[in-house]
């Protein structure tokens, strides 16, 4: 099946792309497809890992399955926040 | 009314927004403008880019109205940021928030501004005269 990644902020600047289509094996969860990310971007590892997940425009949690046209993307920490890397934001919807 | 979100690249027009929530009903609007400002952590700033997941942060701003009309019972909201680079001195964001008495219309337009920076998808980069860098936390 194949997920849509979108990249903003510093994320955007350092992998040097806005989106982009994987295609990755059925079940993948969001780790999954951030482990994927990580491999073909290693130097994104310290902010993502500060990161927080939004699929299809939602926050998730990292255990989250991944089904086929989902779009992932990791939210870096945001100048306001105080969001905690990692974690499935207690606000989401 | 419904509420209005804008996510923009051009100027934001403060006077359409508190027109847009003006009624017969409202005694108080309560308007909150965040402007860019030329110092941050001991740095010159000369100017900021804002990046915005645009899709989510729409939704997003949706539901924090929506938060605040049920918490408050404010019904007329208009929220606007605006994205790209801005220059010291011009707007950011906007949040006008009209009631029938203003208690309710500070309450709610600070928990929206609040709410807004800590979980919506919005992002800012400071460029100071000694490098730029995305501001986190």
């Amino acid at each position: 099946m194949n997920i849509r990644i979108r990249y903003f902020a510093s994320l955007r600047e350092i992998s040097g792309r806005s989106d982009e289509v994987l295609t990755v094996p059925a079940g993948t969860t969001v780790s999954a497809g951030r482990a994927l990310v990580l491999e073909r971007y290693p130097h994104l590892k310290s902010i993502i890992e500060r990161c927080v997940y939004a699929v299809n425009r939602s926050y998730m949690s990292a255990e989250t399955v991944l089904c086929d046209g989902d779009e992932l993307v990791f939210i870096p920490p945001m100048g306001g926040g105080n969001l905690v890397a990692g974690e499935g934001a207690p606000w989401s919807h | 009314m419904e509420p209005l979100i804008q996510l923009t690249h051009t100027p934001l027009d403060r006077d359409a927004l508190v027109a847009a929530v003006s009624h017969p009903s409202v005694g108080g609007i309560v308007v909150f403008e965040g402007v860019v400002r030329d110092h941050a952590r001991g740095k010159r700033v000369r100017y900021l880019e804002y990046d915005v997941y645009e899709e989510m942060a729409q939704q997003q701003i949706g539901t924090i109205i929506a938060e605040a009309q049920q918490r408050w019972g404010v019904e007329r909201v208009a929220v606007a940021h605006r994205f790209g680079r801005l220059e010291i001195g011009e707007t950011a964001v906007i949040i006008v928030v009209a009631s029938p008495h203003r208690a309710e219309a500070f309450d709610a337009c600070r928990y929206i501004i609040d709410t807004l920076k800590a979980t919506v998808p919005i992002w800012k980069k400071e460029v100071a005269t000694d490098g730029e860098e995305w501001v986190e936390g």
